[in-house]
């Protein structure tokens, strides 16, 4: 099963090695990972998306834990929860096209954010899924280039991952 | 305030954790340190001679007392031959600080001479590692490493320190902390009291319990506890290798130890259990055999102070997170308190069947009038020891003999690489031992192949005058690759036989030891007698044995706890 698992970290060099390391050291897998500083610049919120059996992934969560680094962690698939990914698509555009992928952008609420007469530079955020449909949804072959954020998480209502 | 530099400050730190011996050898990245250590006289110094060697010196010394030891070393070659070491103390969660030198924070990344990324080599093999970024954070750093290494579950501490973190005339205020903070690091300090009612209500109804006490009880410092506990049930206690000695051998209700060379009863016993009380064990993959066949009808009850030992190989039933000590204390006063008592019928009948299994088997082996057999020289070690020597090993057959047939009785005493199975072991964790305790006997069992990987340390035995005694069960082989060529592969016995042995004895005496060959069965008791009366030599024993003996009790591959070679012939 696909699990979100968000984690606080101490925000130190090496420390993010030390995560990824874990995870090609133990053979879990990784599918997205993003990192960066939060309001308290001594820690940083990493949030990586993995699959794998309950017993993986509850392996994974106490490996994780085992990190002197890791200060706390959540996996967010547990509980209701937000995912969201971003982006950006630069797709060819030209033509009878342009106005075609105009209404498919509207459609999945993303945003043209550069244009030439040829090409058009497309922002979308959404889960991963929304954002897997979208490409499908304008053919392979006009994608000239897709980068993709990896997937941030937070849980819904009172939840907090913090101190 | 006192002002010191780097160097001084690290010396320091040492001395104010209580430091005694530093295992280590010189080089660039490391002389401002050695000249610190130089210009003091409370942290003493043994010099080796190879890198893994100190690692395991400090290793043994660990083991045998339950403290941290600590290594020294240069950047680059001088850390990099430490690995070997650090992933040994790694698998077997012994605490230990290894120091290493690092060219100067400014040639980081430019691939200076001896310039190694130590913080990303040793990375998997170790509980954490650290670097130095300022020469005035070296105190808290130093008092982490220990704290780090030697609570919850221990293990191995690097801590990488660039030259310029040393420099002499750059100094700064020194202050020892007093305690460490570490929001991210609170091993548990007790089990949960309900998890703990649940498992004593557990072990009160079973039918043919059993309890699996590994290297977590000597570690946890908790056979004290482990014993009363098993006394007052009455139930039967099986070690893992790494356990031994954490039950005493020559209990009545102590079944040996378990797993691929385990015994007979242990492992039977395990099979056909109701309910395993797992202390301080992990269920590696040497003792479970096949685990989707392991214990069909047992409940797990698993006491570890690592929560990612559990479940991790075995589903527990019930997992119990704490330090064993702890959670064995409190599982005494419930048993103690309970109104309901182990159900004396099944429990007749369960030690029934344990004595026969015992007597169907108990660790026998055929004699010979010819040779002298590995099992016989191990018996009479123990005898001529009177069961309380420091034993450490290396890897392969004699290092099997040598767990089953010396009867430990305490805790500490067994020192081997269980988990990494590191040849080149046995003789520096030996010197480690007999540094701490002099006045112990320390006898290091080795074969002609491992001893050669660590041989070197003869000299180092002869600078600070440490009298092991090593004996060499030579079977000029390496004895345990050839068996499993002789299981598996029909006696294809590639590049097991090693030739142009050197003479061990000359070698012994190049050193400035003493040594004495046996090859006659006669010559066996009285010659082991001359050497251990020897108490300040280092005496070299090369004892020739069966070259085609095999190690048995044997688990069948991918089969059950149940399933073993008895003997050559015999299957079960
Ligand atoms: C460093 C290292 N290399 C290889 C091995 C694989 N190995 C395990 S036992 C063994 C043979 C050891 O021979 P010897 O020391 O003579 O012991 P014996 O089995 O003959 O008693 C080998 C090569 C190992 N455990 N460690
Ligand atoms: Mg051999």
């Amino acid at each position: 099963m696909r699990r979100i698992i968000s984690v606080l970290l101490e925000n130190e060099p090496g420390a993010l090695s030390r995560v990824v390391g874990l995870f090609s050291q133990r053979n879990y897998n990784i599918e997205t990972l993003t990192v960066a500083p939060t309001e308290d610049d001594t820690l940083s919120r990493l949030t990586v998306t993995t699959t794998g059996s309950d017993r993986v992934i509850e392996q994974i969560t106490k490996q994780l834990n085992k990190l002197i680094e890791v200060v706390k962690l959540v996996d967010l698939t547990e509980g209701s929860h937000i995912e969201r990914e971003l982006m950006l698509i630069k797709l060819k555009a030209s033509g009878s096209q342009r106005a075609e992928i105009k209404r498919t952008v509207d459609i999945f609420r993303g945003q043209i954010v550069d244009v030439t007469s040829t090409i058009y530079t497309v922002q979308l955020t959404g889960d991963s899924d929304k954002l897997d449909a979208f490409i499908q949804a304008v053919g392979s072959t006009g994608v000239l280039e897709v980068v993709r954020s990896g997937v941030s998480g937070i849980a819904r209502g009172e939840k907090v991952l913090s101190l | 305030m006192e002002l010191l530099s780097g160097a001084d400050m690290l010396i320091r730190s040492l001395q104010d954790e209580g430091v005694e011996y530093i295992y280590g050898y010189p080089g660039g990245a490391a002389l401002h340190i050695y000249d610190a250590l130089f210009r003091q006289d409370k942290v003493k110094h043994i010099l080796v001679r190879h890198e893994q060697a100190a690692v395991h010196m400090a290793d043994g010394y660990a083991r045998a007392s339950g403290i941290p030891g600590t290594v020294l070393v240069t950047s680059g070659p001088g850390a990099t031959n430490t690995i070997t070491g650090i992933a040994t103390a790694f698998m077997d969660s012994i605490p230990m600080v290894i120091l290493c030198g690092q060219v100067a924070s400014t040639l980081i990344g430019e691939d200076a001479f001896q310039e190694t990324d130590m913080i990303g080599v040793s990375r998997p093999v170790v509980k954490h590692n650290m670097s130095v970024r300022h020469p005035s954070e070296i105190p808290e750093v130093i008092r982490k490493a220990y704290y780090i290494a030697a609570t919850g579950r221990p293990g191995p501490v690097v801590v990488d320190i660039p030259k310029d973190m040393t420099t002499p005339n750059e100094r700064y205020e020194y202050a020892f902390p007093k305690k460490v903070k570490l929001r991210s690091y609170n091993p548990a300090i007790r089990g949960h009291a309900g998890q703990i009612r649940k498992s004593v209500e557990m072990l009160m109804a079973a039918k043919r319990p059993i309890i699996y006490a590994g290297g977590g009880v000597v570690l946890g410092k908790a056979s004290k506890q482990l014993t009363e506990l098993a006394h007052m049930l009455g139930y039967p206690v099986t070690n893992t290798l790494m356990g031994i000695g954490g039950f005493p051998a020559s209990d009545k209700q102590s079944l040996g130890w378990l797993g691929m060379h385990g015994t007979y009863e242990s492992n039977m016993a395990m099979h056909h259990s109701d309910l395993v009380l797992a202390v301080g064990a992990r269920f590696d993959d040497r003792v479970t055999n096949a685990t989707e066949k392991f214990c069909p009808g047992a409940r797990i009850v698993h006491i570890d102070i690592d929560p990612a030992s559990i479940s991790k190989t075995i589903e527990a039933d019930v997992p119990i997170v704490g330090p064993v000590d702890a959670v064995l204390k409190e599982m005494i006063s419930l048993v103690k308190e309970s109104k309901e008592k182990p159900d004396p019928e099944a429990l007749k009948a369960w030690w029934k069947q344990l004595d026969e299994w015992r007597a169907f088997h108990g660790m026998r082996y055929e004699t010979s009038d010819t040779y002298i057999k590995p099992q016989e020289v191990i018996e009479a070690i123990w005898r001529i020891t009177k069961g309380d020597a420091y034993v450490t090993s290396d890897v392969g057959q004699h290092q099997m003999f040598a767990a089953q047939y010396y009867k430990f009785d305490k805790p500490n005493r067994w020192i081997n690489s269980g988990g990494l199975g590191t040849m080149g072991f046995g003789l520096p964790a030996a010197m480690g031992v007999k540094l701490n305790y002099p006045d112990s006997d320390v006898v290091c069992v080795t074969g002609e192949g491992s001893i050669q990987m660590n041989i070197q340390e003869l000299s180092t035995c002869k600078q600070y005058d440490l009298p092991v005694k090593i004996v060499n069960l030579n079977n000029q082989a390496l004895g345990m690759v050839k068996q499993w060529q002789d299981m598996n592969y029909e006696s294809r016995h590639s590049q097991s036989y090693m030739g142009s042995l050197p003479d061990f004895i000359k070698l012994a005496e190049a050193y400035g030891h003493v040594g004495i060959r046996i090859d006659k069965k006669e010559d066996l008791e009285p010659k082991l007698k001359e050497a251990f009366a020897m108490k300040d030599k280092l005496v070299f024993l090369d004892i020739y044995v069966d070259p085609s003996e095999h190690v048995y009790p044997m688990q069948v591959a991918r089969g059950s706890m149940k399933d073993m070679w008895l003997s050559k012939t015999e299957r079960v």
